[in-house]
């Protein structure tokens, strides 16, 4: 046997050394994106949860105008954190959309009475089906999508004070 | 009192490892018979005092101290006593102490059994084993103390996880840990033959016991983990190739693959390197487990903490210990003089491709678990699953399963195709007939198409090297490789049946719905609220009924801890003759119906019959070898 070669296993350890060394040092991102970001939105067709408010589908963002959307559950804290952000974007002249996630008629209808109602149509999501199709991965989560019914920012978690400049200036941009 | 008992236990258990590595290292170099003749004693010595250090923590749990830390953080006054008991090792601290208890009793057991090594081999492996020893004691006292006390103590503790709350954490743990470490001491044979350039067949039948026995233990812990993953968990599968579950098959793999070559070497004195290589390779995978899931670098359900500190410390004994001997391997093995050679048709020959195929197998699954750390490193998420692993490893395990029907019915040295295509003429027939009975009556994907009908070939092939013996008097340890393989075989069924021919239901169900789930019919017929020791939960009552046979009932429920709070899903299993009914109750939704998960599952119980069995072939081999071996002793002392 060649002499070198015992000295392969040694080498093939110190690569994996290295490897879980990077692993161990770095800070992992446990934030999970979605792989759609870049590309066009997942079609979807989803009914109306909210008394008086119209459903979501796909259509929807291929005006020509890009939107937020927002996806939302009534049981979700973080949700209700995040409400008088989404006000405030709708204030500033940004069009909010959203999918009510495993979600009820009265929940939701005491949610948007409790929080405020940024929203102009909400889809309802039963069984996380769209979500998923989407590549979220809970709740709260937003999308900017841009006038072609493309998927231009994905924002994991709720909508912080902070954030907001962020994503009105994507939505701006997007145009 | 009891804690800092228990941290003395531990203190001195480490310095005497210290000292039993000074002596080795002493003894070896300056050839000195008193240093020598030191070193078994301090290493029963420090075995039992690592065995007292678990003990006290025992002690502890059981007494519920809640002055100490860890008792705190993982236990409840409420709790049954079998989970205080367990509870000692549900946590990090706590199964890191059984880790180096059971290192230190290996080093001990060694110490008091070990006849045969010669003289200054024996003493290497046990400097070898104190070595190793002392870095976790290390790690322990100073990254890991179990006995920190807390001031002022708690009320009560905040609870164990709902999860480990089985009776299974109280066999699971112990049973894997004794196999995952007992293999250390097969590492520490192959540094100390590395040391003393003693590699030949007395070093291979010297250590194959320790193999052999750290093997079954981890068979049966394997087998036993899936198990209760599967009822525990809820989510009727088998296993999920999670890092920690890779973790323990990695070194089962290597192991079974040392435990081939070491025959080879012991038999036929050949494949000295290759040993030597593995025996590094088992341990050296058994640590990086640990490794992976004590740093949590890589997400799973059995990580306990998530710190890198500890991940750090455990990093620096890997390079130690693994690139020592890595090393030391490397500049030495080339001065070990090479073995007998032997023809590509033979029982050895069958035997390297055995050790090749698992090879590649564990290859497959260390890329596949330290896959997403790479990618990582790129800025990719992904995370590697059952698709990538069941169908990078899935042929090459069949590859395994053809080798392993043909490898015992093969000659030592040299053997000759067209005879041995003789032998294999029953094997192909079942192969072929169960194949061809299964396109035809029930057919099923491919793999478990072959999956099945090589597991009925290798069934076969399995009993041949009896027939025509005297089962009376076959050696014991053939009796051993023929259930072992037999063991195989069935496993293979199960999990062939299992993945073809489950059939899966997934209702609202309203009270007296009748639901269909493979050949039963599942009536919900109520739901009332039970009470236990420290939960309170909502259960079913179900009746399944097949055919016109009598009703079962089972009653899944869905459990409610209040310490710490979480919710968790008690399966019901009905287990009949041909499968099992698997029951699990979910949410009521506004209407008044109850989510009900149901699945038949033809034969899955073969899946762990079949690691009992090969567990009870590794247990008969080892019999057999030690009857053996005394009854030449007792030869030799008549001679």
């Amino acid at each position: 046997m060649r002499r070198w070669l015992l000295w392969v296993p040694l080498a093939l350890f110190a690569a994996l050394l290295a490897v879980v060394a990077s692993g161990l040092f770095k800070p992992a991102d446990r934030v999970v994106r979605s792989a759609l970001v870049g590309q066009p939105l997942p079609d979807f067709a989803l009914p109306p949860i909210a008394p008086g408010k119209p459903g979501l589908s796909t259509a929807t963002f291929r005006q020509g105008r890009p939107r937020l959307l927002n996806i939302f559950a009534s049981w979700c804290i973080p949700c209700a954190a995040e409400a008088p952000q989404l006000l405030r974007l709708k204030a500033m002249g940004v069009p909010v959309d959203a999918i009510a996630i495993r979600d009820t008629v009265p929940a939701l209808t005491a949610f948007l009475r409790r929080n405020g109602d940024p929203y102009d149509r909400i889809g309802d999501d039963r069984q996380s089906a769209v979500q998923l199709a989407l590549g979220s991965s809970g709740v709260p989560e937003s999308f900017v999508i841009d006038g072609k019914g493309r998927i231009v920012l994905q924002h994991v978690g709720d909508i912080r004070a902070d954030d907001v400049a962020g994503i009105a200036a994507a939505v701006r941009s997007a145009r | 009192m009891t804690a800092e008992f228990g941290l003395a236990a531990l203190w001195l258990a480490a310095a005497l490892a210290a000292l039993q590595l000074a002596m080795a290292a002493l003894g070896l170099l300056r050839g000195q018979a008193a240093p020598i003749a030191a070193v078994r004693p301090i290493a029963i010595v420090q075995g039992a005092l690592a065995a007292l250090a678990m003990a006290a923590l025992i002690a502890l749990f059981l007494a519920s101290d809640m002055s100490v830390k860890l008792v705190v953080e993982n236990s409840h006054s409420a709790k049954p006593w079998i989970y205080k008991f367990a509870g000692a090792w549900g946590n990090h601290e706590g199964s890191m102490l059984l880790w180096v208890t059971i290192l230190g009793l290996a080093g001990g057991a060694v110490a008091i059994l070990e006849r045969r090594l010669p003289a200054a081999t024996l003493i290497a492996t046990l400097g070898a084993q104190a070595g190793i020893a002392l870095g976790f004691y290390a790690f322990l006292l100073f990254a890991s103390n179990p006995f920190a006390r807390l001031s002022p103590a708690a009320r009560d503790g905040l609870g164990l996880n709902p999860l480990l709350q089985d009776p299974g954490l109280a066999f699971h743990p112990p049973t894997l840990y004794i196999g995952y470490v007992g293999i250390s001491v097969a590492f520490s044979f192959a540094v100390g033959a590395l040391v003393t350039r003693d590699v030949g067949p007395a070093f291979a039948k010297a250590m194959r016991p320790w193999v052999l026995g750290a093997w079954i233990f981890l068979t049966l812990g394997i087998t036993a983990g899936s198990y209760w993953a599967y009822y525990e968990l809820g989510w009727g599968g088998w296993w999920f190739w999670d890092p920690v579950e890779n973790a323990s098959l990695m070194p089962w793999l290597a192991a079974t693959a040392l435990l081939h070559s070491v025959t080879v070497l012991a038999t036929r004195d050949g494949l000295r390197a290759w040993t030597v290589m593995l025996a590094v390779v088992a341990f050296s995978m058994s640590m990086i487990g640990t490794f992976l899931v004590r740093s949590g670098i890589l997400t799973s359900v059995h990580a306990f903490a998530v710190d890198p500190e500890r991940g750090a410390f455990i990093l620096a004994l890997l390079v130690i210990y693994i690139g020592g001997a890595l090393a030391l391997f490397a500049a030495r093995i080339g001065t070990v003089r090479a073995g007998t050679t032997f023809e590509l048709v033979s029982r050895e020959g069958g035997l390297v491709l055995n050790n090749l195929l698992l090879s590649v197998i564990l290859g497959i699954v260390l890329i596949g678990t330290l896959y997403p750390l790479v990618a990582a490193g790129f800025g990719v998420q992904l995370s590697v699953g059952p698709p990538f692993f069941n169908k990078a490893a899935g042929p090459i395990a069949l590859a395994l399963v053809m080798a392993m029907a043909v490898g015992p019915l093969l000659r030592w040295r040299r053997d000759d195709a067209g005879a041995l295509l003789d032998r294999l003429i029953w094997p192909i027939a079942a192969t072929g007939f169960t194949g061809a009975a299964l396109i035809v009556l029930a057919p099923p994907g491919l793999l478990p198409l072959f999956g099945l009908s090589l597991a009925a070939g290798l069934a076969v092939a399995s009993v041949l090297p009896l027939i025509g013996r005297n089962p009376w008097r076959t050696p014991l340890f053939i009796w051993g490789m023929v259930v072992a393989h037999l063991g195989i075989a069935v496993s293979l069924a199960g999990m062939a049946c299992d993945s073809a021919y489950t059939a899966e239901t997934l209702v609202a169900a309203r009270i007296a719905e009748p639901v269909r789930v493979g050949p039963y019919v599942v009536r919900l017929d109520g739901i009332k609220p039970v009470v236990g020791d420290n939960w309170s939960a909502l259960e079913a009552r179900l009746s399944a009924r097949r055919g016109d046979d009598a009703a079962i009932v089972l009653r899944p429920q869905s459990r409610y801890f209040s310490d710490p709070v979480t919710t968790t899903s008690e399966s019901a299993i009905a287990t009949r003759w041909d499968g099992q009914l698997y029951t699990v109750l979910g949410q009521s939704d506004a209407q008044g119906r109850w989510q009900l998960r149901l699945w038949w599952k033809p034969f899955v119980t073969l899946i762990w019959l079949g690691g009992a069995l090969i567990a009870l072939g590794g247990a008969l081999s080892l019999v057999g070898r030690w009857r053996r071996e005394r009854r030449a002793a007792v030869r030799e002392a008549l001679a």
